[in-house]
C-alpha cells in the first residue's frame, strides 16, 4: 500500500534508518511505504504470527512433567514460591498433574500432547522453545509485552516496526493485516497491533473473514463499479486541477491514495475468496467454505503472504483456562491444531516456508498449581512454550528446559525481548538499530534488552 | 542507551590491567584518569553530560567525590554497585574489581586531581531551561509587510534566507481558513458573502473577534487540549469499560470559551479541589489527572496499576504542561536532560496524595433544582421545630433511647476465600473493614471466614462504609455507588469437628434502610428468562435472609441520598456458644448484577465491616439526625410526606472522575528501576533543580505544584503551549518536537519569536484569545498557501513560514465538514458522548474483548460534531482512527497527519459520509437554484467556500450529465459524493 506523508517522513523517519542509501531515502521520502532493504540479507520476508491469546497451558501441550503428575495434589516446595505473585490463586495451592497423555513425535522424539495429533506431523519442521519467559502475569500487560515490547500502552507493535523497517511490497493490500478469530478480542485491544508513536500508516489493518474484509471496502448502495470509476476519474481530474493551481504535492498523494483504495476494492475480495482453492487444500486446513474459522483464516494468511503482505497476525483468544481446563483445551486444540500444521505444510509445499516465519504462542504460561477444584490453572509468567517454523528457523530443534514442575526455566531462557530480537534478526534487522526517535530518544522494539537466540537460527 | 553500551563494550575489550601496586600512592594521571576516560567520559564528558555530570573536569566531578571517604562518594558507590541506583557503567559490564579498588584507594588517599589534568567544564544552560525574556524586534528590509511583531520575526528569518513572503491569500480562502482554525467548521456560504461584502478596513479583525466569541471556538481548541489530556470515555485495559468523564470535556470547552487564563486553567486541572471553597467546576477540572487508564482484570494488583496511572499523570504533565520528557527519569536519571530519578519521584510525591475518586455532578439547571429542594426541606424542618418548642429535648431523648439499645460490638477482620470472589479483591483496611477493588464480577458469593474466641455470639452486624475510591464514594460498587445484597448466610464450624459446618438460622434482620420492592434496572438484567427476570427485585433487608437469591437488600435510597453508609444487623435464632473458639463461615451472595461482568453491571458491596455481639434481639442503628427522627414522629406525617416528595424530584446528576485528596498522606519512595515492588528511599515533594525553584515555605501539596507549573519563571510552560498553538496553525511548531523542549529538542525555526510570544502570552494575562488574535491577524498567517516549485525547493516543509499553511484537517474536522456542508450538522455544544453509526461487529467479540454498548443514534445526536463521538480506547471509532485521531492511551501533543487509501475508503463509503452526500444532494435540489450550473456552484461552495472556475464547473457538469440516467437525486448524490471527497474539501488552504 503506498501510504504517503512526506512531511513527517523526511523530518523524523529518516533519523532511525541508519545508513540508508541516498536514492532510497529520496524514494522513501515520497512514500513511507516504499519497499526498503533491511540491515542485512534477510532469511524471512514475511511473518505469520498465530497469537494464542489467553495463554495456553504449556503443561498440557508441549512440556510434559511426570514429576508434576507424581506430586499432583501436594503443595509445591516453598522455596519455589518465594516472591512469586499469582493473579488469582493463593500461590500456596496444590500441584495439578498434566491432564493429557504425551507421546514422542518427529525425528527428535520430543513428547507432544495427545491433543496435538497434527502438530506431531510437523515437529521436524519447527523449533519448539520450552524456555519462554515474560514479565507480566495479567492478560493486557502480557499481550502488550509480547506484541509491543512494553507492558503499558503507547508503544508500536512488532508488525508496525517491521513495516516501518521494510515498507510494503504489495501494490494493493496493506502490509500488516490482523484477524481476530477467538471467543473474544484480545485483552490488549487495538494497541496489540497499533503504531504507538510510529506514524499511523504502520498500524495493523483489521480484516474479517466474513462480510467486507476491510471496513468501508464496499461501495455504498446504488454505486456500481462504473459509477465508482467515474467518481474516481472525476476526483482525480478535480484534484489535479487543484494541484496545478496551488502546487501542493500532498494532493498527488491524495490522488494515489484514492487509486489504491479503488484497487483494494478489487484485490481484497479476490484475496478473501477461497472458492478456487482445490478441495485438497481446503481439506488440509479443515476449511468449510463460507464458514468463518481459525482454519479459514490460516488459509487466508497463506494467500496474503503469496500476495506480498509482510506481517499477518491471527489472534485466537480462547486459552484462559482458569477452569474447564480439560474440556476447553480439547476444544481449542480441535479448533486450531490441524490448521496450524496445515499452514506449515502448505507453505512448505509451495516453497514459501523458506522465507515465511510462522510463530505460535500466547502471552504467558499456566501455573503448575491448580485453580478452582481440580480443573484449572492460573496465569504463569516464569515459563511457557512457543514454536516457530520457516524463515530461517532451524527445523527440528527443541530448545530450553524447565524444572520438574514446569515452573521455572532451568536452561536457555528466552525472554520475550529475545524473541523479538530473533524475529527482527530473521527479517534482516539488527534489533538495536531499528530505531525511531521519539521524545528525545531512540526507541526500539526491544527497548534496552534482547539477544538474538542463535540456537534457533538455521 | 545503545550508543553508550557499545562504547563500553569496546572499552572493556581494550582494557589493560589496572595498575597501582599496594605500596605506592595511586596516581591520578597514570592510574585513575585512564579508567575514567575509558569507561565514563563517553557519557559524562565534553560531548554528553548525562545526569549533568562530567568526569573529565575536577570541579564538575567534585559532587561525586568525597575526598577520604569512598563510602560517601557516589562515584565509588555507582561503579561498585552499592545502593539503589543502577550500577555504572550503565548498560555495560561492571568495571574489573582491580579498577574499582584503584578508585576506592584514590578517593581514600585524598582524591588528588591536578588542575592541569582537568578540562574546563562548561555547562551552558539549555535554552529552554532559562526563563524567556522578551527579545527586541529584529530589523527588516521589507518594512511595509509586517502587521504585528510576529511578522518582524518571520520576515527577518525569510530575509536571512533571501526569501520573500508570499502574497496575501484571497478573502474566500482567508475566511475558510479562519473558520476552520478558530471553530473547526467551514463557513456557511452566507457568511462568506457577508465577509466579501464587508468593505470596512477592519472587516478581518471583526471576523476574528466574532469567531473567537463562537461557542465552537472552545470545541475546536478544547479538542487540542483533550489530546494532551488523553481524554477518552472508557478505562482502557481489556474490558475497557465505560467511564463518565464528559463533564471534564465540557469543562475544557467552557473554560476556553470563557478565555480562562492558561495559568488558572492549569491550576484548576492539577489542584482545583484544593482551592478555597472549591466549586463543582474546579473539582471536575481535576478529571485531567484522572484520565489515566485503569486495569480491572481479574488477576491484577490494584497498586500496580495505581502506579501506572501515576506514571501516566507525570507523563501527561510533562508533555502537556512542561513540554519535557519527565517520564524518562522514571527508572533512572534522564539520559539527556538534567533531570534525576530522585527529582522525578519528588514530582511524583506531589501527586501521590489522592484517591481515585468520582463525584456526582449536576448541570446548572440541576444545581438550581437541588438548591430549591434543599431550601424547601430546611423550611419545612424549621417550621416543625418552630411549632414544637420542646423539640430539642424530645430529639435528644430519642437519640438516647436509640443508643441505649446499642450492644457492645466487636469488629472482626475476616479472611476471604480467594476462589469465592470471582476475581474481586477484598483489601483489608486499617479499621477492620474490607474494600472491594479490581475486577467486579456481576455475580459472586463471597466466603468470609472469621475465627473468634467470643464465648457467645447473638448477632452479626454488616456495615457498608463509604470510601473515596468507590464510585461516587460508595458504599457499593455500582456506577451509582450502590449495592445489593442477595443473601446473607452463616455457617458455624466448631473446634471439636474441624471441617464440618452447620448452618446457623437467622431469626430476623434489621437495617437502617428498607426500600420498597422494586424491579431491577435493565442494565442489571441477566440472561435468564423473563419470568425469572421479573422475580429479580430489590427492597428491604428481609430480602437478604429470605433464602431467595433473586431478592436483594438494596442501599439505593434514590438520587441525592444514595451515597451514605448503611448497616444491617442479623439476629441468630440460637446464639452460638463459643468458649474454645469457633469459626464462622459467612456468605455474602451478590447476584444482582447483569449478565456482563465487563460492562459496569455489578451491584457489589464496596466496603464492608463485620462485627459480632453477644447480645440478642439487636436492632440496626439509624442515623441519629433530625431528619431521621422526624420520620418517627407520627403527627408529622404530612411534613414527612412533603419532604419525601421533594426528594423524589431530586435530579440524578451525572458522575465524573475526580481526585480526592487523602487525609492520610502516602509515603513516596524512589522506585528502583521504576518497579513498584522495589521501593527505595523515601522521597519528599520537590522540583527539579534545573527548573524554577519552589517558593520558600510553600506547603508540599498539589496546589503548590500547580502554582509552580505556571509560575512566571517556569522556563518551559509558556513556551510549550505557545509552540503548540503555533503548531496547530502552521502544522509544525517553532520547535518541531512539541512534546520535548529539552536538550534533545529539534532546532527552533524562530527562536526569538518563540520567546517573544511566550512573554507576550504571559504579559497578556495568559489569554489564549489574545494569542490567537495576535497570530491570525499577522501578515504571516494571511499569506497564500499556493506554492511554486522554486519555493517548495527552498522551504519544503514551510518551516520558514514562507507561505500560508495548507494542511489536511484533523479527523474530527474531516467529519464535521461533511456534516456542515450537507446541512446535517447538529451544532449542540456539550453533553454526554454520542454513538454515530458504526459497524456492530466492532463492539462484539471477537473484534472486541467483550460486548460493548454502541446504541447507534437515530435522532439528532447522530450528527453531532466529531469531538462528541464516544471514545473507547480499545475500539476507537474507525472514521476518526483512520484520520490519525489519537485514542487517549497516552498524552499526545502532536498528531501525525497521514494520507492513506483507508481514508479514501472512509470518505467514499462510510455510511455517514454517504448520508451526507444524499443530504447535500437534497439541499442542492431544494435551494441550489434553477439550473444545473447554479446548483453545481451551490454545492461546490458548501464544500470549499469558493466558486468553481470554468474548467472545474465543466468537469462537474459533465460528470453530472453522465449520471443523470440514474435519476435526478441519484445523479446529484453522486456529484455530492465527489465534492465531499475532494482534497480541497478536507484541507485548510
Amino acid at each position: 500500500m503506498s501510504l504517503r506523508s512526506r512531511r513527517w517522513f523526511v523530518n523524523e523517519c529518516g533519523v532511525g534508518m541508519g545508513a540508508m542509501a541516498f536514492h532510497q531515502l529520496m524514494a522513501a521520502a515520497t512514500d513511507p511505504m516504499a519497499p526498503k532493504q533491511p540491515h542485512f540479507a534477510p532469511k524471512a520476508k514475511n511473518v505469520i504470527f498465530l497469537f494464542m491469546a489467553g495463554a495456553p497451558s504449556h503443561l498440557e501441550l508441549f512440556d510434559y512433567k511426570p514429576q508434576l503428575a507424581k506430586f499432583s495434589g501436594t503443595l509445591p516446595p516453598p522455596e519455589l514460591l518465594k516472591g512469586y505473585r499469582a493473579a488469582f490463586i493463593n500461590p500456596n495451592s496444590t500441584l495439578l498433574g498434566p491432564k493429557f497423555d504425551f507421546a514422542p513425535a518427529g525425528g527428535n522424539g520430543t513428547l507432544i500432547s495427545e491433543l496435538l495429533p497434527h502438530f506431531k506431523t510437523i515437529v521436524d519442521d519447527v523449533a519448539i522453545v520450552k524456555s519462554m519467559s515474560t514479565d507480566a502475569f495479567n492478560h493486557a500487560p502480557g499481550q502488550l509485552l509480547m506484541n509491543t515490547g512494553g507492558m503499558i500502552f503507547g508503544r508500536p507493535s512488532m508488525g508496525a516496526w517491521v513495516v516501518y523497517g521494510l515498507g510494503n511490497q504489495s501494490k494493493d493490500l496493506p502490509a500488516f493485516i490482523v484477524f481476530s478469530t477467538g471467543k473474544k478480542g484480545p485483552s490488549g485491544g487495538n494497541s496489540c497491533w497499533g503504531s504507538g508513536f510510529l506514524p499511523t500508516v504502520y498500524q495493523g489493518v483489521q480484516f474479517r473473514s466474513t462480510g467486507d474484509p476491510v471496513l468501508y471496502l464496499s461501495n455504498p448502495p446504488g454505486v456500481d463499479e462504473g459509477l465508482q470509476r467515474d467518481t474516481l476519474d472525476t476526483l482525480s481530474k478535480m484534484n489535479r486541477m487543484r494541484h496545478d493551481a496551488v502546487g501542493d504535492p500532498e494532493i498527488e498523494t491524495r490522488i494515489n491514495s484514492f487509486e489504491m483504495a479503488f484497487r483494494m476494492q478489487a484485490s481484497a475480495p479476490e484475496l478473501m475468496d477461497v472458492s478456487n482453492e482445490p478441495k485438497s487444500v481446503l481439506d488440509l486446513y479443515g476449511v468449510e467454505p463460507g464458514k468463518p474459522s481459525f482454519a479459514a483464516t490460516c488459509l487466508l494468511a497463506r494467500r496474503m503472504v503469496e500476495r506480498g503482505v509482510r506481517f499477518v497476525q491471527i489472534y485466537h483468544e480462547a486459552w484462559d483456562q482458569h477452569g474447564n481446563l480439560k474440556k476447553d483445551l480439547a476444544i481449542n486444540c480441535n479448533d486450531t491444531d490441524q490448521a496450524c500444521a496445515a499452514l506449515v505444510k502448505d507453505l512448505k509445499q509451495r516453497g514459501l516456508l523458506d522465507d515465511t516465519l510462522v510463530v505460535w504462542g500466547g502471552e504467558f504460561g499456566r501455573t503448575p498449581m491448580v485453580q478452582g477444584g481440580d480443573d484449572g490453572r492460573d496465569h504463569h509468567p516464569n515459563a511457557f512454550t512457543m514454536w516457530m517454523a520457516g524463515g530461517g528457523i532451524k527445523p527440528g530443534v527443541v530448545m530450553g528446559e524447565t524444572d520438574d514442575l514446569g515452573f521455572n526455566v532451568t536452561k536457555d531462557k528466552v525472554h520475550v525481548h529475545d524473541l523479538h530480537a530473533t524475529i527482527l534478526h530473521l527479517l534482516g534487522f539488527d534489533h538495536t538499530k531499528l530505531t525511531y526517535k521519539f521524545q528525545g530518544r531512540d526507541f526500539r522494539l526491544t527497548d534496552v534488552h534482547g539477544n538474538v537466540v542463535k540456537q534457533l537460527l538455521a | 542507551m545503545t550508543g553508550c553500551a557499545q562504547r563500553f563494550a569496546v572499552a572493556v575489550v581494550l582494557a589493560f590491567p589496572a595498575t597501582a601496586s599496594a605500596q605506592e600512592k595511586v596516581d591520578f594521571a597514570t592510574d585513575v584518569q585512564p579508567i575514567l576516560q575509558r569507561s565514563c567520559v563517553g557519557c559524562h564528558g565534553p560531548k554528553v553530560q548525562l545526569g549533568t555530570l562530567r568526569l573529565d573536569s575536577k570541579d564538575a566531578a567534585s559532587k561525586t567525590i568525597h575526598a577520604g571517604e569512598h563510602e560517601q562518594s557516589s562515584l565509588y558507590q555507582r561503579i561498585a554497585g552499592i545502593g539503589d541506583q543502577a550500577r555504572m557503567p550503565m548498560g555495560a559490564k561492571p568495571l574489573p574489581a582491580a579498577e574499582i579498588a584503584t578508585i576506592k584507594r584514590w578517593i581514600d588517599e585524598g582524591a588528588s586531581w591536578p588542575e592541569s589534568l582537568s578540562a574546563k567544564a562548561n555547562f551552558k544552560k539549555h535554552w529552554s531551561f532559562v526563563p524567556p525574556v522578551r527579545p527586541a524586534l529584529p530589523a527588516v528590509k521589507l518594512a511595509s509587510w509586517p502587521r504585528n511583531p510576529v511578522d518582524a520575526f518571520v520576515l527577518a528569518r525569510l530575509e536571512k534566507e533571501a526569501l520573500r513572503p508570499s502574497p496575501e491569500a484571497d478573502r474566500v480562502t482567508l475566511i475558510r481558513r479562519l473558520h476552520l482554525d478558530l471553530t473547526g467548521l467551514p463557513p456557511e456560504p452566507d457568511a462568506v458573502d457577508a465577509f466579501l461584502a464587508d468593505k470596512r478596513p477592519d472587516a478581518f479583525e471583526r471576523l476574528v473577534d466574532r469567531l473567537l466569541a463562537s461557542p465552537h471556538y472552545g470545541e475546536r481548541w478544547g479538542r487540542h487540549w483533550l489530546d494532551a489530556a488523553r481524554y477518552a470515555d472508557s478505562d482502557g485495559f481489556e474490558k475497557d469499560k465505560q467511564r463518565s468523564v464528559w463533564f471534564y470535556r465540557d469543562w475544557v470547552i467552557n473554560a476556553l470559551n470563557r478565555d480562562m487564563p492558561y495559568d488558572r486553567f492549569i491550576i484548576e486541572q492539577i489542584a482545583g479541589d484544593l482551592l478555597p471553597n472549591a466549586t463543582q467546576d474546579q473539582k471536575v477540572a481535576t478529571g485531567f489527572l484522572r484520565n489515566s487508564m485503569v486495569n480491572e482484570e481479574g488477576g491484577i494488583d490494584p497498586e500496580q496499576f495505581r502506579m501506572e496511572a501515576m506514571f501516566d499523570r507525570i507523563e501527561a504533565v510533562g508533555k502537556g504542561v512542561l513540554g519535557l520528557t519527565a517520564q524518562c527519569a522514571q527508572c533512572h536519571n534522564h539520559k539527556f536532560d538534567p533531570f534525576t530519578q530522585e527529582e522525578y519521584y519528588q514530582l511524583f510525591a506531589f501527586l501521590n496524595d489522592s484517591h481515585e475518586g468520582s463525584m456526582v455532578v449536576y448541570s446548572p439547571q440541576e444545581q438550581q433544582r437541588r438548591a430549591a429542594i434543599f431550601m424547601r426541606v430546611l423550611e419545612i424542618e424549621d417550621d416543625l421545630k418552630h411549632r414544637t418548642p420542646d423539640w430539642e429535648a424530645k430529639f435528644t431523648a430519642w437519640q438516647k433511647s436509640v443508643t441505649a439499645k446499642d450492644p457492645q460490638w466487636t469488629v472482626v477482620l475476616p479472611d476471604v476465600e480467594d476462589i469465592s470472589t470471582g476475581g474481586q479483591k477484598y483489601l483489608p483496611m486499617s479499621d477492620g473493614s474490607l474494600l472491594a477493588a479490581g475486577y467486579a464480577p456481576t455475580k459472586h458469593r463471597a466466603h468470609l471466614i472469621v475465627k473468634t474466641e467470643m464465648t457467645r455470639i447473638g448477632a452479626l452486624r454488616l456495615e457498608l462504609l463509604k470510601d473515596p475510591d468507590l464510585p461516587l464514594g460508595g458504599p457499593g460498587r455500582s456506577t451509582l455507588g450502590t449495592a445489593a445484597l442477595s443473601e446473607f448466610s452463616v455457617e458455624v464450624e466448631r473446634p471439636e469437628k474441624p471441617g464440618v459446618t452447620q448452618e446457623v438460622c437467622i431469626a430476623g434482620a434489621s437495617a437502617d434502610l428498607n426500600m420498597p420492592k422494586s424491579p431491577l434496572e435493565p442494565q442489571y438484567h441477566d440472561k435468564s428468562d423473563a419470568q425469572k427476570q421479573n422475580r429479580r427485585v430489590t427492597g428491604p433487608i428481609a430480602y437478604a435472609i429470605d433464602g431467595d437469591t433473586d431478592t436483594a437488600w438494596t442501599t439505593d435510597a434514590g438520587p441525592g441520598r444514595r451515597n451514605v453508609p448503611r448497616n444491617a444487623v442479623f439476629n441468630l435464632e440460637q446464639p452460638i456458644e463459643g468458649g474454645k473458639g469457633v469459626t464462622l463461615h459467612i456468605y455474602l451472595t451478590q447476584n444482582h448484577g447483569g449478565w456482563n461482568s465487563d460492562a459496569n453491571q455489578n451491584q457489589n458491596l464496596g466496603r464492608i465491616r463485620l462485627s459480632l455481639t453477644d447480645a440478642s434481639g439487636v436492632e440496626a442503628e439509624p442515623p441519629l439526625t433530625f431528619s431521621q427522627w422526624r420520620t418517627t414522629v407520627p403527627e408529622w406525617g404530612a411534613a414527612n410526606e412533603e419532604i419525601e416528595n421533594l426528594w423524589s424530584a431530586h435530579p440524578a446528576g451525572s458522575s465524573q472522575l475526580v481526585l480526592n485528596t487523602r487525609e492520610k498522606k502516602r509515603e513516596t519512595h524512589l522506585l528502583v528501576r521504576g518497579d513498584f515492588l522495589k521501593p527505595g528511599k523515601v522521597i519528599t515533594a520537590g522540583v527539579p533543580a534545573f527548573l524554577n525553584p519552589l517558593p520558600p515555605d510553600a506547603p508540599a501539596n498539589r496546589l503548590t505544584f500547580a502554582n509552580w507549573l505556571v509560575d512566571r519563571q517556569a522556563p518551559t510552560t509558556a513556551r510549550s503551549i505557545v509552540n503548540r498553538v503555533w503548531q496547530n496553525y502552521f502544522g509544525t511548531g517553532i520547535v518541531a518536537t512539541s512534546e520535548d523542549l529539552g536538550t534533545q529538542a529539534d532546532a527552533r525555526s524562530h527562536p526569538e519569536l518563540l520567546d517573544w510570544m511566550a512573554v507576550e502570552f504571559m504579559d497578556s494575562g495568559w489569554s489564549f484569545k489574545k494569542l490567537h488574535r495576535l497570530i491570525v491577524t499577522s501578515a504571516a498567517y494571511r499569506q497564500t498557501s499556493k506554492v511554486t516549485p522554486e519555493l517548495l525547493a527552498a522551504d519544503p516543509y514551510n518551516r520558514l513560514i514562507s507561505r500560508g499553511p495548507r494542511l489536511r484537517v484533523e479527523g474530527e474536522v474531516v467529519r464535521d465538514i461533511a456534516l456542515a456542508a450537507s446541512g446535517l450538522l447538529n451544532p449542540k455544544v456539550g453533553g454526554p458522548s454520542v454513538y454515530p453509526p458504526a459497524p456492530d461487529f466492532l463492539f462484539l467479540p471477537p473484534a472486541s474483548y467483550g460486548p460493548k454498548i454502541w446504541d447507534v443514534e437515530t435522532g439528532p445526536d447522530r450528527y453531532r460534531r466529531g469531538l462528541y463521538t464516544f471514545r473507547y480506547r480499545s475500539v476507537p471509532y474507525p472514521v476518526l482512527q483512520n484520520f490519525d485521531t489519537p485514542n487517549g492511551d497516552t498524552s499526545c501533543v502532536r498528531r501525525v497527519r497521514s494520507n492513506t487509501p483507508l481514508q479514501a475508503l472512509t470518505t467514499l463509503n462510510e455510511p455517514l459520509f454517504v448520508e451526507a452526500a444524499q443530504a447535500l444532494a437534497d439541499l442542492t435540489l431544494k435551494k441550489g437554484g434553477e439550473t444545473d450550473a447554479d446548483r453545481v456552484t451551490f454545492a461546490f461552495r458548501r464544500c470549499v467556500s469558493r466558486r468553481p472556475d470554468a474548467a472545474e464547473k465543466q468537469t462537474l457538469l459533465s460528470f453530472l450529465e453522465n449520471q443523470k440516467p440514474r435519476g435526478e437525486r441519484e445523479a446529484w448524490t453522486a456529484l455530492s459524493r465527489v465534492l465531499l471527497n475532494l482534497d480541497e474539501t478536507i484541507t485548510k488552504e
